[in-house]
């Protein structure tokens, strides 16, 4: 009973000074504050797949009726800025300026039927293949419901009606943010003792090694709880990026998370020296960990031996939890398998850590 | 006899035996022997590297011993470190608070870490602020504060929780003359209240304050005893201490003479140390005969006793020389 209470003095004693430690440091302020908000601003407003405007050369040599009616109805869809050419010398010089993003042909002899050509800037392969995309099923559509009798296919995208890459983007930026805050502050928290040899004079006092690992988690872990609850209430109410599912699913499934990366924060702590180690491990880490998550390429694309590394990888499971969350909906019991996998990885994290700093 | 060297050594706060450790084919701490009772403040000397702060770290239970026994205030060591450790105040070498904290919040924390709360733990930062004369400073940022200061607060650190022994690690290095005459009188307080001190040093001057030292090299003990008593060991090796003016020459040629140890310059005089079994008398007359010659007067020449600086380096020599052979 005695010893309990010795070890909650210690612990209290050790988490006071941390917090005090964080909050007086303006730099660490910047740091919990700043960057999740400006990361979300970036990937809200500037990081977006959809074509709004493209601009497309037009070079209608056949001149008829339904050459005409199919641009009009390119223009009408209002995503494209039309350049009409008068030959194909013209449209090639635009596409090679970059002024226009693709060509659409209509040769002499096409008459209604026959062949048409699209041509799309391959240098810049992404975003041809979208326009490349639009353009032929804008295309496509108005010659389906031309044709007799009529034919039209109507798309629906779930979850995300009108496919707002914003939708996509937060929940997976919330993801990030939370890795890289709460795995560099741990790690730099301990290396900082380390280098200060403040360390050294801790373990001369009765703390013991639980107690200190306890004390220097409970406070960054708080801050990525409060990172997310951050970056939530600005994706909903700033975003308007719905929020469909439970509050408590993504607190519970926050905290399995950050076993994860508190954990590997630990574990970069007990093999840097310094700080600057530490802060370059971790960045040898996060990358690879955000490009095999699935944030920005999917999983299902990757070669089939990389598809098992990224088993490995808690953002992986974090990101379905996150997205699902915001767009699907879901309780705390809609992801058994990813909460499974996220807290086998963070126990595997934080018990290797634990074996590696006695 | 044997009865009264049980006893003391059943009553004594720091008993370590056989200490040992090696890192790989190295060994920093080669099999010493360290005993300190209540009230006695025990100087570890030696040079950088001689194994005194790796024995230090042993003693204090942040570094676990290759070989040997650690007894620190009747706990095992090895057994209850924990236990142990609550009855050990320690001052390291280098500031090891938080700057980011006031002296306050530094107190408080360490407070804490040993299990104080409460009103005892207000009354203890109290008592700590007053006696260590640090209350002006008690709201100001421990890392803004000049070194005196901070020391003053991690030896204010080590003593909240009433410890019975105290580790010292080169406590007043880089400190003012003056304050480290008031961080020697701080200490001789605590050593009279019982608690059993430990102090490594580098300065010679500082070990005399000692009541027993020990001077290791290469991770031994060469010799343990009470400083004064080392101080009037009869050196093999006679001194001769110089006073000249212009004798610049004198120096260069004294410089080759096979009879000549060394020559440390020490308040505007060279104290010329001699090889072992000279006769200084026959040495003394030769060197005024060189000093005729060359035209270098006036001259004060005279045989002096050994300095426990002296008598330190000496021993320090005969150690390396055993070593060596």
């Amino acid at each position: 009973m005695n010893a309990v209470r010795l070890s909650l003095i210690r612990l209290w004693a050790l988490l006071g000074k941390e917090f005090r430690q964080m909050l007086r440091d303006p730099r660490m302020r910047f740091f919990i504050i700043v960057p999740p908000l400006v990361q979300l601003v970036i990937f809200g407003y500037a990081a977006t797949f959809d074509v709004r405007v493209a601009d497309v050369a037009v070079v209608d040599e056949a001149n008829i009726a339904a050459s005409r009616e199919l641009i009009d109805a390119v223009a009408a869809t209002g995503h494209f800025r039309l350049t009409h050419v008068g030959d194909m010398d013209a449209a090639e010089h635009l596409l090679e300026r970059s002024d226009v993003r693709a060509i659409l042909r209509f040769p002499w002899d096409f008459d209604g039927t026959g062949q048409l050509q699209l041509i799309g800037d391959g240098s810049d392969s992404n975003s041809a293949q979208l326009v490349m995309g639009q353009l032929s099923a804008t295309l496509r559509d108005h010659l389906l419901q031309n044709r007799q009798p009529p034919l039209e296919l109507i798309t629906r995208a779930w979850f995300n009606q009108n496919l707002e890459d914003r939708y996509y983007f937060v929940p997976g930026i919330m993801a990030n943010v939370v890795l890289i805050a709460t795995m560099i502050l741990v790690a730099m928290t301990v290396v900082r003792e380390r280098e200060h040899g403040t360390l050294e004079r801790l373990m001369v006092t009765p703390l013991a090694k639980l107690e200190f690992i306890v004390g220097k988690l409970i406070p960054v872990a708080l801050i990525g709880l409060f990172d997310v609850i951050l970056i939530t209430l600005v994706a909903v109410y700033l975003f308007d990026v719905p929020f469909r599912g439970s509050f408590m699913a993504l607190v519970a499934g926050t905290m399995l998370y950050l076993m994860s990366t508190l954990g590997m924060g630990l574990l970069i702590s007990s093999y840097a020296s310094t700080q600057q180690q530490a802060m370059l491990t971790a960045f040898f880490f996060l990358m690879p960990m955000v490009i095999l998550s699935g944030f920005a390429f999917p999983i299902r694309n990757m070669p089939e031996w990389i598809q098992y590394v990224t088993y490995l990888d808690p953002l992986r499971y974090y990101l379905v939890v996150v997205r699902d969350l915001f767009l699907k909906g879901g309780g705390l019991a809609s992801h058994p398998f990813q909460f499974g996998m996220m807290g086998l990885l963070g126990s595997s994290a934080l018990g290797l850590s634990l074996f590696r700093l006695r | 006899m044997e009865a009264e060297e049980r006893s003391s050594q059943a009553s004594a706060l720091i008993d370590a035996r056989g200490l040992t450790r090696r890192f790989g084919d190295f060994v920093a701490v080669d099999g010493i022997d360290v005993t300190v009772g209540p009230g006695e403040v025990f100087g570890l000397l030696g040079a950088n590297g001689a194994g005194k702060t790796t024995a230090i770290r042993m003693l204090c239970g942040t570094l676990a011993p290759t070989a040997g026994s650690i007894m620190v205030a009747g706990q095992d060591m090895a057994r209850h470190a924990r236990r142990a450790r609550g009855q050990i105040g320690y001052v390291a070498q280098r500031f090891a608070l938080y700057g980011d904290l006031t002296v306050r919040e530094n107190l408080r924390l360490q407070a804490g870490l040993y299990g104080l709360a409460g009103g005892r733990s207000r009354e203890r930062i109290q008592w700590a602020l007053t006696h260590l004369a640090l209350a002006d400073v008690a709201e100001r940022m421990a890392g803004m504060l000049p070194l005196g200061y901070q020391r003053r607060l991690a030896l204010a650190a080590a003593l909240l929780h009433e410890p019975k022994v105290l580790f010292l690690d080169e406590p007043t290095s880089g400190v003012d003359p003056m304050a480290r005459q008031q961080f020697w009188e701080l200490i001789y307080g605590l050593a009279d209240s019982g608690i059993a001190i430990l102090v490594t040093t580098h300065y010679m001057n500082e070990a005399l304050f000692c009541d027993r030292i020990a001077l290791m090299d290469a991770g031994r003990i060469v010799v343990e005893d009470d400083p004064a008593a080392l101080a009037h060991r009869s050196l093999s090796t006679p001194i001769l201490s110089l006073k000249s003016e212009g004798g610049g020459t004198l120096v260069q040629e004294l410089r080759q003479w096979p009879e000549v140890l060394e020559m440390i310059p020490s308040a505007g005089q060279l104290r010329i140390r001699l090889r072992g079994g000279c006769d200084a008398t026959a040495l003394a007359s030769r060197i005024r005969g060189l000093a005729d010659e060359s035209g270098v007067a006036p001259l004060k020449l005279e045989q002096v006793d050994p300095e426990f600086e002296d008598v330190v380096v000496a021993i320090l020599e005969a150690s390396q020389q055993e070593r060596s052979a």
